[in-house]
Parts: structure tokens; sequence; C-alpha cells
């Protein structure tokens, strides 16, 4: 029987936001990997059913501009937040920033893993989904940046040394595959294919959470808002079944195109 | 039968003077005159009139009867030699590859010249030595099927045949044949330090009709490299094939082309397949710099070399054929950077090692933390339950 209550954890925006990380992260990596790879078996036929090199470099750009949009678009509304005086962004128990408390945190956790303790009380942002979030910032720095390196190298040339185009063209391979694995193996595990999310956490994609399981997951966040009074404010009704079965689609496509990717990339290590 | 012609009747041999063409006739125009093995003895006259040899005198080749006592003759007679009046060809072809074949297997002229008495010459569209014809001709014994008397060469005709030369030739009868790398009579194995197509003699063999490649092939580090004797230096073949000889402009031979420098260049050309260009090419496209854009194709100098394309003086200019914006600094990219070469690319060096301990870094952290707590929540009681409410 489906709850009544939810509770709002995304909004609109934030939403919006992973679902054009997800589309564009998935569309760099499969035209990227293909050249990543180009000595795999799958590389060729996949490059020249995605329309040969012309097309797939178009595309690869193409994604990087959204990707690159969206990060944009994500830094701009917390630097508006942050301007207009929003408290609780850069530290205390709603920021993303790691702070003692998630070390702290870490350790609770793997003692409940081996059976040591209890299982922590978390509050709004764990520490694995810290790292989630801070690691598209390394990303996108890493790869965003070598990226655009590659993209316009006699423009960089200008102030750059010669060496940092090779470094550039390693890093961002290298990023990628780590990126790709961390994702595919790391994020969907924590996030939707763990025993209790199994197959998928739809959080991200409605938005909301049963206050049961809110409750639950992040007693410190719950408490803090029934006692602040602003628990009613953050009740939501149920998410339209249409969505939901919208997103589970979705979600399950992305899925199956992340660990195609992952698997390719493990065929190809492998052929080696 | 008997081991003697019968004729019509017989011509008795009255007259000093050797017999005539005419008087020859007289027994060997009759269809049904045959030897002892029962071929035919038939020469067709007007054939032989219309052949080459046709204002000879059956004598001037059958010199044994010339001065023989009595007719008919007897069936064995001497072997022609053509030698007599081709004496340079047919030196040739007892010196050649053809000609030292053993026992019968050995060509004669009439393996390529035709049927004795109907040889026409190599400008008559017919013979078989007719430049449009030969690639024919070789190819009976180099086609990949038994030739004439089970004898088979080498099947190279049909590469020949989808050939740019030989596209060529269908257009213009100045472009290559068998023959005009091989010659004709006196074809020797390409071991052979004579051959024409021995590997050093090839620049020389391709450059009678491409002088400017050989001109600048003949410059380039490779040649010295063949010329002193180094078997694995490149000539024209090497790249461009022997007998197959795709248009440069295909982007199959094109990518052919990389690989085969990588023959020798092992280290560059796995180098480059870790930069975007070999990246590129692996995977089948051409509008990026493979070894020849960078490195010229004929002309190979060191890169210490003032000439070379790729030395500190001309560097800037090659690069900007692709990057025309490129800067002095663009150039100081290492298109063959090895990771794995602390000495000669120190900072891609110190970068895959970051890398790959972060990768190994995060992988190990995360990958144990997922697996304990994959193992921990499927053993934790109360999860079901969770679920459940």
């Amino acid at each position: 029987m489906p709850e009544a209550r939810y509770v709002r954890r995304f909004g609109r925006a934030e939403r919006a936001q992973h679902l054009v990380l997800i589309v564009t992260f998935l569309g760099l990596a499969a035209t990227g990997l293909p050249l990543l790879f180009s000595d795999a078996a799958w590389a060729r036929p996949t490059a020249r059913l995605v329309g040969g090199f012309g097309v797939t470099g178009t595309l690869h750009r193409l994604f990087a501009v959204g990707l690159i949009g969206v990060f944009l678009v994500h830094v701009g509304s917390v630097v508006a937040r942050l301007l207009s005086g929003e408290r609780g962004i850069l530290w205390g128990p709603t920021s993303l920033v790691p702070q003692p408390r998630d070390v702290v945190e870490l350790c609770r956790h793997v003692q409940w893993f081996l059976w040591r303790g209890p299982k922590p009380a978390f509050d709004r942002y764990t520490y694995w989904e810290k790292f989630d979030y801070l690691a598209v910032f390394w990303g996108m720095v890493i790869i965003g940046g070598s990226g655009l390196m590659l993209w316009f190298p006699e423009l960089f040339a200008r102030f750059l040394p010669g060496w940092t185009f090779n470094v550039a063209l390693l890093v961002h391979g290298e990023e990628a595959l780590l990126a790709v694995g961390f994702i595919v193996t790391i994020h969907f595990f924590n996030s939707h294919m763990r025993p209790r999310k199994f197959p998928m956490d739809m959080v991200m994609f409605t938005g909301v959470v049963p206050e049961g399981e809110y409750a639950r997951e992040r007693p410190l966040e719950y408490a803090r808002l029934q006692s602040a009074s602003t628990l009613e404010a953050r009740l939501a009704p149920p998410p339209d079944p249409a969505l939901v079965r919208l997103a589970r689609l979705g979600g399950l496509l992305a899925v199956a195109a992340g660990l195609g990717l992952f698997l390719s990339i493990v065929v190809a290590v492998l052929s080696r | 039968m008997s081991g003697v012609l019968v004729g019509p009747f017989v011509y008795a041999q009255t007259q000093s003077v050797p017999p005539d063409n005419d008087t020859c006739q007289t027994c060997h125009a009759d269809p049904s005159m045959v030897r002892a093995d029962g071929r035919p003895a038939l020469v067709r006259a007007d054939a032989f009139t219309a052949s080459v040899h046709g204002v000879l005198g059956c004598v001037d080749c059958h010199a044994d009867l010339a001065s023989a006592a009595e007719f008919p003759h007897p069936e064995r007679l001497a072997r022609v030699s053509c030698r007599s009046c081709h004496d340079e060809p047919a030196a040739g072809l007892a010196g050649s590859v053809h000609g030292m074949l053993s026992g019968a297997a050995a060509l004669q002229c009439t393996s390529c010249h035709g049927a004795p008495h109907q040889i026409r010459p190599s400008s008559d569209f017919e013979s078989p030595t007719y430049k449009l014809q030969i690639a024919g001709t070789c190819g009976q014994c180099h086609g990949g099927l038994a030739g004439p008397g089970a004898r088979r060469g080498p099947a190279v005709a049909g590469l020949f045949a989808d050939s740019i030369h030989a596209v060529a030739l269908e257009r213009t009868t100045v472009a290559p044949t068998c023959t005009d790398c091989h010659r004709s009579h006196d074809i020797l194995r390409r071991t052979d330090a004579k051959s024409p197509v021995h590997p050093p003699n090839i620049p020389a063999t391709c450059g009678a009709c491409h002088g400017e490649q050989r001109r600048l092939f003949g410059a380039s580090v490779h040649a010295a490299q063949l010329a002193a004797g180094n078997a694995g230096a490149p000539q024209c073949a090497s790249c461009h094939t022997a007998h197959r000889m795709a248009a440069t402009a295909s982007d199959e031979w094109q990518l052919a082309a990389v690989e085969q420098c990588g023959t020798c260049h092992r280290e560059a050309l796995a180098t480059y397949r870790d930069s975007v260009h070999g990246q590129v090419t692996a995977l089948g496209f051409t509008p990026v710099a493979k070894c020849a854009d960078c490195h010229e194709s004929h002309q190979v100098h060191p890169v210490s070399d003032a000439r070379s394309s790729v030395s500190t003086q001309n560097r800037l200019t090659t690069c900007r054929a692709c990057h025309p914006a490129a800067t002095a600094n663009f150039v100081q990219f290492q298109p063959h950077a090895n990771k794995e070469d602390p000495e000669r690319s120190p900072e891609l060096y110190y970068a895959a090692l970051f890398m790959d301990g972060l990768l190994i870094g995060v992988f190990l952290f995360f990958g144990a933390h997922t697996l304990l707590w994959f193992v921990r929540e499927r053993n934790d009681s109360s999860a079901e339950e969770e679920r459940r409410a």
C-alpha cells in the first residue's frame, strides 16, 4: 500500500539538471570511448554506426556543450543562493561540503558493514552522496578543461606549453574511464541497486521520498525538520504514477546504456 | 600406322635446290595427314603467310630440310632454333627464371608468342605479346590456375588486374604491364641482384616512369639505407605493393601505409596510436595526420636533418598544414610522447602515474566499500521489513 505522505527532497531544477547530466554524460561516453579504445573490435563498427569521424566528433562536442552548460547553470544557482543570503550551503548539516562528521559517519558505516556497531544516523547528505556530487566538480575541471584544450589547441597553445596537450589527452581519457567506471559500478550501486533500493531509487526523478523512508534514512534531517516545524512545508503528495513509470523506463535505459558502456570498456581492456 | 608419312603422292627429290613453300604444301596442306601419334601435320598456308614470318621459307627455320636428300622426310626433325635469327631474346629466355625451369616445364618462345606458324608481331592487337594482351598471356601461368603443361607461377595476375596500373592501361598504353617492370625475355627472380625487381633496383625501375618520386626518394634516409644493403629498408613496393598497386588517395591504402611504417618503426607506431591522430586512423578515418603527412612520403629525412619536414626549422610549417594558427608552443607538443618514458616525456609520465594512482585508489576504496555494504545490507534483517513497511 503506497504511503500517503511524501517529503520533497529535490526541486524541479535539480531533477532537470540530473536528467541533462545523465543524457550528456552517456552521450559523451558513447561518442568518446570508440576513440579511446580505437583498437577494440567494437570501436570501428560503433564509430561507423554513429556516422563516422565527423559526426561522432560533432556529437561529442554538442554533448560537452550541454554538460558544461548544465554545470554552469548549477554553479550559477548555488552562487545565486549564496548571494541571496541563504545559510547552510557551505557548512553545517545541510551542506554538501565535506566536514569532519563525514569521516566519523564513514567510519561508523564501515563498522556497521562489519557488524561492529549500529547503523549511523545520516543527515541531509551522506558522505557518499557528497563524494558523488563533488566528483562532478573535479571531473568537470579535469575532463572539461582538458577537453576544451583538445577542442581549441591553437587557442590554448598561445599561452600553454606543448606538453600540456600531451597531458590533456591522457587525463581526458583516464578521467573518462574513472567517471564511467565510478558511475556504473559505484554510483549505480550506492544510489540505486543496493538491496534496499533495488532496482532504482526514484527520488532524483520524482523529487519526493515516502515520509517513513525519509525518517529512517535521514533521521537527523527528519528530526530537525520536525523540531523546526518546517516538515509540513516539505510534505508533498505521492508522485504521479505516470511520472514514476516514465522515470522507471528512462532510468532503466540509462542503467542499460551505462552497463553497456562499462562492458565495452571491460571487453576492450581484456582483449588488449 | 607406320612411322612414315603417307601423302596423296610421293614427292621425289630430283632437284639440288631446297624445297620451296609450295613444295612443302604438297603434303602439309592436307588436313588428313597425321603423324605417328595422330597429331595433324597440317600447316595452313594462309595463316602462315599472314604471320610475321610469312615472307620466310619453311626451310629458313626447318634448316635441316634445306639439304635433305629424301622426301618425304623423316618425322623427327631437328628442333627449330629461334636463336638463329633472334639471338638476344633467345639467350635472355635461356638464362631467365622461365628458361631455367626444369625439363618440360621450361618455357619456350612459343609459350608466349603463340603457335609457331602463326606468330604475329607485338604491334598486332591479336598477338599474345601485344601490350594489352600481355597480362592475360602471363596470367595463363600466373593467374592462380594451372597453366599450359601444368605450369603454375606465383598468382599475381588477379592482383594486377585490380591495380591502378591495369586501370590506366585501359586508357593509355603508356601505363605499365608485366614486362615493363619484369622485362620480357630475361625475367629474373627478385632475389637475383640483376633483376629490375630486386629490392635495391626497384626505385630505378619505378623511376623510369615516376621520375620525380625517384628523385625525392633518392635523397631520403630510406634510399641511403637501401643502398647500404639494409634488407629491411623500404623501397617503392614496400608501401605501394608490387602488383595490387592501389590508388594512394584511397583510405584503405593510406591506413595500410601507416601500418607499413610501423613494421620497422614499432615504438613510433605504438606512441602514434596513443595520440588523437593515431586513434582516429585506427578507427578507419583519414582526415588527420598520418606518418607521411608530417614526415613526408618519399623525401623522408632524419629529424636532425634540416631538410626534414619535422626538423626544428620546419616543424611549425608542417603543423600549420592542418593547424593554421599553430604557435611555437603548439609545436612543442609531442606527437609521439611515451607515457612510460620518464626521460623523454617526464610530465606525461608523472601525469600517468598520478592518474593510475587515482583510478586504483578510488576503485579499491569504493570497490571494497560497495562489496562490504552489499553483503551487510543483504543480511540486514530489518531491510525486508522496511521494504514491506
